[in-house]
């Protein structure tokens, strides 16, 4: 009887966990078994196995081999087990050694002519193989440039089981193969445009800069054609370049997603924009057995854009509430819970009613009809957006003048980044690094109390009952992103009342 | 007698050297019943081994192994019964399966004890 043993990674979410391939040769005629609770893809990992060894020079042992992939009870999915199961079942015919494998993490699917076709989810799994204390990851070439982004672990690059199997010292010759490329899908086009674009609108764009500026979540409230979508793709290109731990989380996510990755890490900020007929699934994530990330996952540390907010299904915006407290999001399925990252911002954008010209003379809803259409928008998750601002069509005077001298998107990306930093600094020592994540009572306690001759408006504004306390507590946060944008040290009445305006501005 | 029954039966006189070669004790031949053939009944020690050969002249149609399907496996293992039947005194049964691959660069010969 005759063991072997190697390395590979089963994911859940973004994280991973090592499993060890276990190959047994015993006395019997001719099978090959695959257990531990492989998934269909799995399970007919055997035939692609027996034709790659066979098309590699060194055919499978006419006897009775029993794969596990060990921890039994953990379901295992998808092709990316490939290699890792036929290196061990070929070593244990002796081609390679037990010791040169044992340590070493494969991934990889075989195609039957045994070249290591590319999976996805290769930067997660390196990352996992690394935190595991694994020695070298063996991938293929297609997905090369992907796992090289990972520091600190040896990255093996294959084309073929054949390569594999010589890099591990087995005595066959070398056939030289044309790599399998990774499959290119065709990636959405999010034409993000520069902020220069934008004509009219400057309480707008300058409400974008603050929603960057400080990480608070806003709600656009216009008819249709008034430049809406086009402002909220304008975000992403005013939110600074990613950290690097975020550039790994985006890129994993990314990675886990099936899209390709290049040979760098994402450093840009994502934008996700649904469809309103979007499922819970595909926003928040899921899926049987495999859990894939959804959108929100996709927007992670980036804007999640959602057009026509009222007529996503209700109970699929409500879902949001929870990642938006916790920046991730966790999946519970009978077998398997997985973590995805979710810590976006959320852009809503709306009409002010079915017909779409509310506020204007040509509008033929009841107000009934406008109520119950803003109504489909949840106390609870408006409660959590900062900013709410009213975007009114463009007239032909704004149209014809302003448009030298626009902010574009760089000079407002730059001003972004020196507000970040100066709020980083006020509260890094909290461990907050944005506006929007700093709690009320810490903005209403001794320390950052604000002067009462400045507060004035607001406590009005309070006493009077057209604010509540949570939303008082939104108006004390914008009004320090705008100081931050400002430059001055503390929000005046200046600050406090622009706030204001961008929280009751509808 | 057509060529693939002269490759079998060269077979089985190579498997009949190999197993009184390796110390068996040759039972029977060709032992027919109504259920079918049984190729060779061989002993070791207390064992009585009931053998199936398998001759195939090249792996172009794959591995004579492979050819030992689970319903060839079940008509053994009534065969067997029958045998015992047959012959009583028979403690412990096995079956094993003798492939040989017979090409023209030589003679390949395959032994799995106890298949099923």
């Amino acid at each position: 009887m005759v063991v072997a043993r190697t390395l590979a990674v089963a994911l859940h979410g973004v994280d991973g966990g090592i499993v060890e391939i276990e190959a047994d040769l015993a006395n019997g005629l001719p099978a090959f078994t695959i257990i531990g609770l492989p998934d269909a893809a799995l399970g007919e990992a055997k035939d692609r196995v027996r034709s790659a060894a066979a098309n590699s020079g060194c055919d499978l042992p006419n006897r009775k081999v029993t794969v596990n992939l060990s921890p039994a009870s953990l379901p295992k999915h998808g092709s990316g087990f490939d290699l890792g199961i036929a290196v061990a079942a070929l070593a244990t015919t002796g081609i390679v050694s037990d010791a040169a494998i044992s340590s070493v993490v494969h991934l990889g699917e075989l195609s039957l002519d045994g070249r290591l076709r590319p999976v996805a989810g290769v930067l997660p799994a390196v990352l996992a193989a690394r935190r595991a204390g694994a020695r070298a990851v063996v991938v293929p070439s297609g997905n090369a440039s992907e796992a090289a982004l990972v520091p600190g672990i040896r990255v093996i690059a294959a084309a073929s089981l054949r390569d594999v199997l010589i890099g591990h010292g087995a005595a066959l010759d070398v056939v030289p193969v044309e790599p399998l490329a990774a499959a290119v899908s065709a990636e959405p086009v999010t034409e993000s445009g520069d902020l220069a674009d934008v004509v009219g609108h400057p309480e707008a764009v300058e409400a974008l800069q603050v929603a960057a500026a400080g990480g608070h979540h806003m709600l656009m409230l216009g008819p249709p054609g008034a430049g809406k979508t086009m402002l909220a793709s304008r975000l992403p290109g005013l939110l600074p370049d990613l950290e690097p731990d975020a550039a790994v989380e985006v890129s994993s996510i990314r990675s886990l997603a099936g899209l390709p990755l290049g040979s760098s890490l994402v450093t840009r900020p994502p934008l996700e924009a649904p469809h309103h007929s979007a499922t819970m699934a595909s926003l928040i994530g899921g899926g049987s057995g495999l859990v894939r990330p959804g959108a929100i996952s996709r927007a992670a540390h980036g804007v999640l854009f959602l057009d026509e907010a009222p007529e996503f299904a209700g109970a699929v915006l409500d879902a949001l509430r929870q990642p938006l407290e916790t920046g991730e999001i966790t999946i519970h399925r009978a077998r398997t819970v997985a973590r995805f990252p979710a810590r976006f911002q959320l852009v809503l954008a709306a009409n002010p009613c079915p017909c779409g010209n509310g506020g204007s003379d040509d509008c033929t809803c009841t107000p009934m009809m406008r109520r119950r259409y803003l109504g489909r928008l949840s106390g609870p998750l408006l409660d959590r957006i900062d900013l709410q601002l009213t975007v009114r069509r463009v007239g032909t005077a704004q149209m014809t003048d302003g448009a030298p001298g626009a902010t574009t998107s760089a000079i407002a990306r730059d001003r972004v980044v020196a507000a970040r930093s100066r709020a980083r600094q006020r509260w890094g020592a909290h461990g907050w690094s944005l506006n929007a994540q700093v709690p009320g009572a810490a903005l209403r306690g001794e320390r950052w109390r604000l002067a009462a001759a400045d507060r004035g408006a607001l406590d009005r504004a309070l006493e009077r009952g057209a604010i509540t306390m949570r939303g008082y507590d939104r108006v004390l946060r914008v009004a320090w992103t705008l100081a931050d944008l400002d430059g001055v040290d503390r929000p005046g009445a200046d600050q406090l009342g622009r706030a204001l305006y961008l929280r009751k501005g509808i | 007698m057509a060529r693939k029954d002269v490759l079998g039966r060269t077979g089985e006189q190579l498997a009949v050297e190999h197993l009184v070669g390796a110390g068996y004790t040759i039972l029977d031949r060709n032992w027919r019943c109504s259920l079918g053939e049984i190729d060779i009944v061989a002993s070791l020690g207390s064992t009585t081994v009931v053998v199936e050969v398998k001759t195939r002249s090249n792996t172009g149609y794959g591995h004579p192994l492979d050819a030992v399907t689970p319903r060839k496996l079940a008509r053994l293992r009534r065969l067997s019964g029958a045998w015992c039947a047959a012959n009583p005194g028979a403690s412990i049964v096995r079956i094993d399966v003798i492939a040989i691959i017979a090409s023209r660069d030589g003679i390949n010969l395959d032994h799995v004890q106890q298949v099923c």
